[in-house]
């Protein structure tokens, strides 16, 4: 694997027509309102390459918004279950995705795998590629570098493509899956050579580190009792915004729709920032601050998942700083943790 | 691919009212062949559902020695509860598991068992106790110390006279003052207050505790006193589920999982989690 | 804003109040509120263009409510919104410092609330301009257009609730959404559960939104859920003469009988 080859500026689009006749359903950045969004894209002229982020992740890909995870029937006490078939989904390929959304899917992996497999997430994501594109631009919201990934990161893709200073684009075929769709379109990919990659610069951002992910690690470990918490978590609304947009946020809940005949069991999102998340029958509240709902957020992910999980929660796309509505910073938090006595 | 979220079908075969609003249902597989593999341990616990309502967390009540059925006892306190509480004899529900850790029994042999449980948190030690009792001569003394608010609320009234009929159980029931009727026999008095006055000996003994936190809160002390060390103390936490097998990210107390790391901890270990239960 | 420094600083140091809930800068050149505490953070306050949070909200929050006796920057919106919530027994006069702001960024120092509410009958404001056009749009359209621009924008929602908690007049301890005897609203962000969320949002704050507009802002994705409560509130002027914010004595107009309301929907 890693075969590094090249395709032309030009070919992208011929790329994505070999594709979408496959009958591949693909998924790219496009143009909402000025603003770039994951949609499902019919012509290569509404692709938008140059974006920094999308407001949302491409998460529900794999992981929706609501999905019915059972459906049931009833006849007094005759009782009948129908489980849902997923095998009809369509091939799915992310097309454009950054290096932070891609590497998303290993965390989602590690959480909806192992003892328990949730068929699912493993069910559509055995049929998703992902084509990544290497990120030539950022903003301050930025930190992947800051969380062990980078801007040409080829964690979680199939192929990652990079833009080159000539305008083509460098191919990194990572996986059985990449190497699919490059022989499915073979005359648009030539080979490469050390000489021809020197002469022509990487275009890939440059993203500053903006804190020491280790000593964080170790900071939380014994921060639970820290006075951070309360103090930046005052403004915080108690939505699930940052929770939403993250491409790696996973909670969910289970809620029964339907009458007394029929209905279905439904998976959809939930936040740990909601105040009852956590709330008993018996009204007790082991979250009852958002204090404590914030620092559940931060320690979930950077010490709990990299501790159970050995993987850490964030990919560091900034999603979740862009959208809140009070600019509640995770890496303007993390730096306060790591500079708390 | 299995569907993990899919419950058995559980046909209700008997309710039994315990007290007011408790309930304890003995439950058999509509899937006889599903029923024939199902195997648990002590200490776990399952989601059982009313299908368009939704799930609720109980523990398995019925020890795993006794096969073909098991047993869940629950007080209706909310949206599920209340709809499984108007199910009936011959009515059918979900029920998904076993999920959770066990209580490690079989590290106990040779000890001597001491149980506390107060009020509606009795049925995760029933299992546990009739656990043991179906395999009496791997223990040596066992105690059980019992109470509830007031007379009506003691669960499972028929077993405890069961248990306090058997030479080879000491069962010890109390009230709250003010719980008593005329022709209670047994003590009158908090959990902790009367464990201190039975004193049971720590030596080469195991205590399991369930209860309310409060009670929890002041029965712990009492079995410091008493000479126990927190390895040897056990107790079962509760915290809000959905999944009940680690996923949706709920019930986390620190790093650990009630559903899945518990709910089955010891007062050590406890003592190494924050208070976020 | 240096009175507005000013002032803060005297009120932390004379310990009239423990916490002034203001404005300060926030990341990448965007406004945040701000708890200040300590007078010498008190420099951190600023007001400016960017300063749109409706502060209000926090006045229910119980972190702010341990805090006793504080103060709150406030413009326009958030002293409506303060008139409204004392209207609604949720904050006293006696608890609570108003630091009014003008429209032209001034310091406007109120006695009490009755000050604040002299203050907003002489100031009215008319509505921000891309609400305006907004609404000039969806006023062209007939019904089946209406529904349909509705349908379309709600089922792009998430259900994150952002709107709720920018709102400061969502502070109930239980949200009817969180509600599940009955479940009132389903849970999921279908088109169903997603419709259903908004218009029973929008029919709880009738004569009560303030036209903030902060529903709206806080939206990560954009929905323009305030135009639903703004075209509410036009038509509880229309049928009761109400606006909230407007008066302290006012009580809450869909549970209030007035002879004088029109019954022309009786036929």
């Amino acid at each position: 694997m890693n075969e590094k080859l090249i395709i032309r500026k030009g070919s992208l689009g011929k790329l994505f027509e070999q594709m979408q006749k496959s009958g591949k359903l693909i998924y790219a950045p496009v143009n909402k309102d000025d603003k770039a969004e994951f949609d499902v894209l019919n012509d290569f002229n509404n692709y938008r390459e140059d974006y920094i982020q999308t407001v949302q992740s491409i998460k529900s890909v794999v992981f929706p918004r609501h999905e019915a995870i059972l459906k049931y029937r009833k006849d007094h006490s005759d009782v009948k279950l129908d489980d849902i078939d997923l095998s009809s989904g369509p091939e799915t390929v992310l097309f454009g995705v950054h290096p932070c959304d891609a590497a998303g899917f290993d965390v989602l992996h590690a959480v909806f795998t192992g003892e328990y497999n949730d068929k699912f997430f493993v069910e559509r994501m055995k049929k998703v590629t992902v084509i990544s594109m290497s990120c030539s631009k950022c903003d301050d919201f930025c930190f992947c570098t800051s969380v062990g990934l980078a801007p040409d990161s080829g964690k979680g893709s199939d192929i990652l493509l990079t833009k080159l200073s000539s305008g083509d684009y460098l191919a990194d075929v990572i996986s059985e899956k990449g190497k699919a769709i490059i022989d499915s379109a073979k005359e648009l990919f030539e080979e490469t050579n050390s000489e021809q990659l020197a002469a022509n610069t990487k275009l890939i951002a440059d993203v500053p580190v903006k804190f020491d992910l280790d000593k964080v690690n170790n900071k939380l470990g014994t921060a639970f009792e820290s006075p951070v918490w309360l103090a930046h978590s005052m403004r915080c609304l108690g939505c699930g915004a940052c929770a939403f947009v993250c491409p790696t946020c996973s909670c969910f809940d289970i809620q029964d729709e339907g009458n007394s005949t029929c209905g279905s069991r439904v998976k959809c999102w939930d936040s740990c920032g909601f105040s009852n998340f956590t709330l008993h029958a018996s009204k007790h509240n082991p979250r009852d601050e958002q204090s404590q709902r914030w620092r559940q957020r931060v320690l979930h992910k950077f010490s709990y998942q990299p501790e159970q999980l050995k993987i850490y929660g964030c990919v560091g796309c900034g999603r979740c700083s862009r959208a809140c509505p009070v600019d509640m910073n995770l890496q303007e938090h993390l730096t306060a943790v790591n500079n708390e006595q | 691919m299995t569907n993990i979220y899919k419950p058995y079908l559980m046909k209700i075969e008997s309710v039994v009212e315990e007290a007011p609003e408790v309930r304890t249902f003995r439950l058999s597989f509509t899937d006889k062949e599903e029923g024939g593999k199902f195997n648990f341990k002590t200490g776990q616990f399952g989601e059982y559902s009313v299908l368009g309502e939704g799930e609720s967390t109980f523990c398995i009540a019925s020890s795993p020695t006794r096969k073909d059925y098991i047993e869940c006892t629950f007080r209706s306190t909310g949206r599920v509860t209340k709809a499984l509480a108007s199910m009936d004899e011959g009515d059918v529900i979900g029920f998904r598991g076993p999920y959770g850790n066990i209580f490690p029994i079989h590290e106990w042999k040779g000890k001597n068992l001491l149980f506390i449980a107060g009020g509606i948190a009795l049925p995760p030690m029933r299992s546990v106790i009739w656990n043991c009792l179906d395999l009496r001569d791997d223990y040596k003394d066992i105690t059980i110390v019992y109470g509830a608010k007031t007379v009506g609320d003691l669960v499972y009234k028929n077993e405890l006279k069961e248990w306090e009929e058997r030479p080879d159980v000491k069962l010890v029931t109390t009230v709250d003052p003010g719980g008593e009727t005329p022709d209670w026999k047994g003590e009158v008095g908090f959990v902790p207050t009367v464990l201190s006055k039975v004193a049971p000996s720590s030596a080469d003994t195991i205590a399991i505790v369930c209860g309310p936190p409060v009670m929890i809160k002041f029965t712990f002390p009492v079995l410091e006193k008493l000479g126990f060390k927190d390895e040897n103390i056990y107790t079962t936490l509760e915290n809000r589920m959905k999944c009940g097998f680690g996923l949706c990210g709920r019930c986390n107390v620190g790093k650990l999982y009630v559903c899945k790391d518990g709910p089955v901890f010891t007062r050590a270990e406890l003592k190494h989690l924050p208070e976020e239960y | 804003m240096e009175e507005l420094k000013k002032k803060a600083r005297e009120l932390l140091e004379a310990k009239t109040v423990t916490m002034v809930i203001g404005y300060e800068e926030g990341t990448a050149g965007i406004a945040r509120p701000a708890f200040i505490m300590d007078p010498s953070k008190a420099e951190k306050l600023i007001f400016d263009k960017r300063c749109n949070h409706n502060l209000a909200l926090y006045l229910s929050k119980k972190e702010v409510k341990r805090a006793g006796k504080i103060a709150i920057v406030a413009p326009m919106p958030v002293m409506k919104s303060v008139i409204v919530l004392a209207s609604e027994n949720q904050v006293t006069e006696n608890n609570l410092v108003v630091l009014g702001i003008s429209a032209d960024e001034k310091l406007v120092e109120f006695e009490n609330f009755s000050a604040v509410e002299k203050y907003i009958t002489e100031h009215p404001e008319s509505y921000r301009a891309k609400d305006k056009e907004l609404l000039d749009r969806i006023d062209k359209m007939n019904p089946q257009e209406r529904w349909e621009f509705w349908q379309k924008e709600l089922s792009k929602c998430i259900k994150c609730y952002a709107c709720r908690g920018a709102c400061p007049m969502c502070y109930c301890g239980t949200c009817t959404v969180d509600c599940n005897q009955p479940q009132w609203i389903s849970v999921p962000s279908h088109e169903i559960g997603n419709l259903e969320w908004h218009l029973m949002r929008a029919m709880h704050l009738a004569g009560r939104c303030i036209n903030c507009g902060q529903c709206a802002d806080s939206c990560p994705l954009d929905l323009p859920v305030n135009i639903l409560t703004l075209k509410i509130s036009e038509d509880v002027l229309k049928n009761f003469n109400y606006k909230a914010g407007t008066s302290l004595q006012q009580d809450y107009v869909m549970s209030t009988y007035n002879p004088n309301d029109k019954e022309n929907f009786i036929g």
